[in-house]
């Protein structure tokens, strides 16, 4: 905005006025008002008493096998194995690159036809902040944002994590 | 007011204490101004800020915040991280307003490259910021009943803003660190019940609003204390740079959305709600008002909601130009501003953001000055601050 702030537009609605009548001055009409109104409000309560249908109160720990996951949901970064327990890394170091907190470190080693491979996908649950960037960096769909969100632990060591159940071929 | 007393001067001569931490000499009834550190433990601080309060008796002579507890450095960490790696840190700034914090760094990268976002992208952003401003306001409805004693508001206000967090947990897979713009669009497109989830939701909300006017705005406790206190005048509301809502209740007719419009703003037709004393109550009345908006703005883009592409074409590496770059939202509690500057390299030179909270917070000792203690948290929770966007 350059020079003078606006005025305000006679048009823009007003909430400066109090929305109740005689605000301001005690009066008769105020206490009889206020006192209508302290109890419509109780009204709304004895409303949701009457239909509990309404309630929206989930018992979580209870409730902990039927909790659903919506398809996006991020939990922790977790990596797909097939049948065979094989994963589609190649070792690219894209998901390394991509992480802004060097959550994710790929050490590599060599198969027996000596050709580059993953050796192990070092994922550091402590230090990720769960943004999603390394999923959008995957070329190859090997990893993927698992559901879950109990991460707590009473130390650091169970926070890292291998993820490559084996060596990539 | 008299001189600061030589008692006060707790480290000897030539070493005397500013002027919020000295206290005025003992009356003549033995009576003294003390102070009160409210925070940072506080449950009405709304995190970790720590308000050094001047007292006397239960009046408030003067408010001096402190801050820093929780600053994290964002800005320097910028430095060392690309440009899009960075939008995911401002989540963690304004985190109720998360997905308009990335908005505006996607806008400014946008602005650097020359990125066009296609129409469909475009209105995805203004819905998606708008469920956001909604879900803040909510929030804070919820925070600001409890903070004034009202417990069961807090409940009211989380079951409607749980509709839409869910909704966002569907869209982008979290509840508050969204990281889910990028530059020329978003991460992904909307699921495929996203239109009719928005509709119903507005539904349910036209309603509950009009239940929470019930409960909270005509509840003659909660005007009592909200009518007349913390009173900022609009002068002195622009000179502390006050925007949104707090400025908007002092009558500074200003809100991005309007005056400086991005994205798609500019096709949908909405008021700016203005108040007229910047008293509490002025503060929490433009708030429901601009909630009540903010449905208006949803329900037009709603009902225009395009096809196509939701994003332009992603490019492999974004490699900013050298310049400056300045990029400007609105956010749910006011102005939130990127400025980047870029040497011709992947990440940036140096990154700045400009947060509403700082400046709404800049007002607090002037809004409750003479004013009693408990009317400080009414203040504090119609300022609606969030205290890791202070610190950064």
């Amino acid at each position: 905005m350059e020079g003078e702030m606006p005025q305000p537009a006679a048009s823009a609605p007003d909430a400066g006025t109090p929305i109740m009548p005689g605000d301001g001055k005690p009066s008769l009409r105020r206490f009889l008002g206020d006192a209508v109104n302290m109890f419509k409000g109780m009204g709304v309560t004895f409303r949701y008493i009457r239909k509990p249908s309404r309630v929206v109160t989930r018992e979580y720990p209870e409730n902990r096998e039927t909790l659903k996951f919506p398809e996006r949901f991020r939990g922790q970064v977790i990596m797909p194995h097939d049948a065979n327990g094989d994963h589609t890394c190649t070792a690219c170091t894209l998901c390394e690159k991509a992480c802004p907190n060097g959550s994710i470190s790929i050490l590599t080693t060599k198969n027996t036809a000596s050709k580059r491979v993953l050796g192990a996908f070092v994922y550091r649950l402590s230090s990720c902040t769960l943004c999603n960037l390394c999923i959008e960096a995957c070329p190859f769909d090997a990893i993927h944002m698992g559901a879950g969100f109990e991460m707590a632990s009473y130390s650091r060591e169970p926070l890292d994590l291998i993820l490559n159940k084996k060596e990539g071929r | 007011m008299p001189a600061p007393s030589q008692q006060s001067d707790v480290r000897g001569e030539g070493y005397a204490l500013p002027p919020g931490f000295s206290l005025r000499e003992t009356r003549a009834d033995g009576s003294q101004e003390y102070f009160l550190n409210m925070g940072p433990q506080h449950p009405s601080t709304h995190g970790v800020l720590k308000l050094v309060v001047r007292l006397d008796g239960e009046t408030v002579v003067e408010v001096v915040p402190h801050l820093g507890f929780i600053h994290r450095a964002i800005e320097k960490m910028g430095e060392n991280e690309t440009f899009v790696q960075y939008i995911h840190l401002t989540d963690r700034m304004d985190y109720l307003s998360s997905h308009i914090n990335n908005l505006c760094v996607c806008m400014a990268i946008e602005k650097a490259m020359g990125i066009g976002v296609p129409e469909r992208g475009e209105y995805i952003r203004v819905v998606v910021s708008e469920l956001q401003r909604i879900q803040s306001h909510l929030l804070w409805w919820g925070a600001f009943g409890m903070d004034l004693g009202a417990v069961s508001a807090f409940l009211y206000g989380f079951k409607e803003r749980e509709k839409i967090t869910a909704l966002f947990e569907e869209l982008c897979g979290a509840r508050l660190t969204m990281n889910f713009f990028r530059p020329g669009g978003s991460n992904a497109d909307v699921p495929e019940n996203f239109p009719a989830r928005v509709k119903e939701i507005l539904e349910d909300l036209k309603f509950s609003l009009d239940e929470f006017d019930v409960l909270v705005s005509k509840n003659p406790i909660i005007r009592e204390r909200t009518l007349g206190v913390g009173a900022l005048p609009r002068e002195r509301a622009i000179n502390y740079g006050c925007s949104g809502p707090v400025g908007r209740a002092s009558g500074i007719d200003f809100d991005v959305r309007k005056h400086d419009p991005y994205s798609v703003y500019d096709r949908f037709q909405f008021d700016v709600p203005l108040g007229k004393h910047g008293d509490c109550y002025d503060r929490y009345m433009v708030r429901m008002q601009e909630m009540r908006e903010s449905i208006r703005i949803l329900e037009q883009a709603m009902a225009s909601f395009p096809g196509g592409q939701y994003r332009s074409k992603e490019k492999p590496a974004y490699k900013v130009p050298a310049g400056s770059y300045y990029a400007n939202v609105e956010t749910a509690r006011g102005l939130y501003a990127t400025y980047m500057v870029s040497d011709n390299s992947f990440k940036p030179y140096r990154i700045k953001s400009r947060s509403p909270n700082l400046s709404n917070l800049s007002a607090i000792n002037e809004m409750s000055q003479g004013g009693k203690i408990a009317d400080l948290v009414a203040i504090l929770s119609t300022l609606d601050l969030i205290i890791p966007d202070i610190d950064r």
